[in-house]
């Protein structure tokens, strides 16, 4: 009679986690296995993989001028976390601070450019900035400047367009861990003789740290691969990981080395989330 | 959410004043309401522009040249654009359909029930947040070439099931968490099978979570331009994917329109699920 009921238990367990489970490997794992071998394959002329296997498309990615991109790719994502990090704790810790009905029309704002199209945003700023847009019409007309001012295509106009796009995918998680904070320990902090700005450093952000870290993550790691953002306000001047990569299945089509490089991409954005996780000492993320 | 453990600043001086003037976070600190509204600004001006200028009669340019319909109107004959927005529509709906279920599924075996491998399956289930959108994109697209698969509604469909599930589980299984299961007990215990206490208490009592886990679903369907861009096929270009190709020639009126009526859905969106979780309180 147990192991009847047991076994129907265990039926039960299967028959919901499979679907999940078949999607994850199906359609996630999968995929990738095979980007993995087809990352030391050869390509033919129209750039579909064919064998020999070899060490090649790494030795290639490894070289002076990918490595360099995956640098430039890095720093840029790592900039864009620190600023939409410094821009949005503030954002978020003045939300929670608010008064009831005043912040939840704050949250609202902030979600909606969170649940808008991400290709649609980056054009709105893109519209903004570009030689014959807004800012410099207004500029122009009102005699500040006599040429239009070129504020695309440099790894600065990148930067913004990213924090720009990020920004809501850092508040959010913020707002989540802040609103929970005690601000009674941050009192008792300063009771004890701590000034304002150590209350802050050794017990507002230890105790919102899992925030920090989900928000990074979500900010860092599209921004690693961004490709919309780069082609917009890059105007196909700026090249990033990314973009090399959807190049590699377009004009450049080399399948192989494009596998290679989004296998290494992933490999640095698993290395990054790890230490994350590490740092927080295995703290849930407050997604 | 407790409000009950936030003590607003100002409030709590006139109750306890401090025994000594000290710098402390207030709501009104200078630096901090300045980031904010900066930071606000930052966001909603290009979008309120792009709004503005949809209803420009210029061709080109920032130049402001008199209030029109036109673009509006023009959308309206697009027979390109109304047929993508079509199958991003259905393509939208098919995968959040899917995505529910199994998300779902998926959200009821992990959190109430124990098997070998739970912790593999907790971490796989964060791989689409993980994995960058690009090497999705490309390893979805190899892998339907190895298999010679044909692209089209299939693939956009499965790829989109795949990176909206684990959102949808996400959401459901937090309202599990706080699900009393004492409900169910009592259902049990007047005499519901398993089966009907599942229908008639468990799904109803999530259908909120559900409901939110949809409706984020359909938006991330929707908003996809990388993955879709990669495993779609011949004839299945979806509306992210025809934005992009006018933005790239330079089409700049009518794409300002559409900006505009998508955004006005996302706000409809959210509105939607602030109401639904409004209810849950």
């Amino acid at each position: 009679m147990m192991n009847a009921i047991r076994e129907r238990k265990q039926l039960q367990i299967f028959g919901l986690m499979l679907p999940g489970a078949f999607w994850l490997i199906v359609f996630f794992a999968l995929p990738l296995l095979v980007i993995f071998v087809i990352s030391f394959m050869a390509r033919d002329d129209l750039g579909s993989p064919i064998p020999p296997y070899s060490l090649d498309n790494y030795q290639q990615a490894l070289d002076g001028l990918y490595l360099n991109l995956f640098v430039f790719s890095l720093w840029i994502s790592l900039l864009t976390t620190i600023i939409t990090l410094l821009l949005s704790f503030p954002v978020a810790l003045y939300i929670s601070r608010s008064p009831k009905r005043w912040r939840n029309t704050l949250i609202f704002m902030v979600m909606i450019p969170f649940w808008t199209n991400f290709l649609v945003r980056t054009y709105a700023l893109e519209f903004m900035v570009r030689a014959n847009g807004p800012i410099n019409v207004v500029l122009l007309s009102l005699g500040l400047i006599k040429e239009p001012l070129s504020m695309l295509s440099t790894p600065a106009a990148v930067l913004v367009g990213l924090v720009y796009g990020e920004l809501p995918f850092m508040i959010l998680p913020l707002y989540a861990s802040l609103e929970k904070f005690d601000w009674a320990m941050f009192e008792a902090a300063q009771d004890l003789g701590a000034n304002m700005w150590r209350a802050f450093l050794r017990v507002m952000l230890p105790m919102t740290m899992p925030g920090v870290l989900a928000g990074s993550i979500l900010v860092f790691v599209p921004s690693v691969g961004s490709y919309i953002t780069v082609e917009l306000m890059g105007g196909g001047k700026i090249n990033m990981i990314g973009r090399v990569i959807a190049s590699q299945f377009g004009v450049a089509s080399n399948w192989p080395f494009g596998s290679a490089i989004s296998l290494l991409l992933m490999i640095v954005v698993t290395i990054a989330a790890l230490i994350y996780f590490r740092v927080g000492r295995g703290e849930r993320m407050a997604l | 959410m407790s409000n009950t453990t936030i003590v607003v600043m100002g409030d709590h001086a006139e109750f306890a004043p401090p025994p000594r003037e000290r710098p402390s976070l207030r709501v009104g600190h200078v630096s901090l309401v300045g980031i904010t509204l900066f930071t606000f600004a930052f966001l909603y001006v290009p979008i309120i522009v792009l709004i503005i200028f949809s209803f420009n009669s210029a061709r080109t340019g920032a130049v402001w040249q008199g209030f029109t319909l036109s673009w509006y109107q023009r959308l309206l004959n697009n027979e390109a654009l109304l047929s993508a927005a079509g199958r991003s529509l259905i393509i939208g709906l098919l995968s959040t359909a899917g995505s529910v279920i199994i998300g779902t599924m998926t959200a009821l075996a992990m959190e109430r029930e124990h098997f070998r491998g739970k912790t593999i399956w907790d971490g796989l289930l964060y791989m689409p947040v993980i994995i960058p959108e690009i090497v999705s994109g490309v390893s979805l697209l190899l892998f339907f070439a190895a298999g010679g698969i044909e692209r089209g509604l299939f693939t956009l469909v499965v790829s989109h099931i795949a990176f909206s599930m684990p959102f949808v589980y996400l959401t459901v299984r937090a309202r599990l968490a706080d699900f009393d299961r004492s409900i169910e007990e009592a259902a049990q215990d007047l005499g519901a099978d398993e089966a009907r206490t599942f229908w008639l208490i468990t799904l109803p009592l999530l259908m909120p979570g559900i409901v939110s886990g949809a409706l984020l679903a359909f938006t991330l369907s929707i908003d996809d331009f990388i993955i879709s861009f990669f495993v779609t096929g011949k004839g299945w270009n979806t509306l992210p994917i025809y934005i992009w190709s006018q933005l790239k020639q330079g089409v700049t009126p009518e794409i300002n329109a559409i900006s505009a009526i998508l955004l006005l859905f996302s706000v409809s969106i959210i509105v939607m699920s602030l109401l639904l979780q409004r209810r849950q309180h």
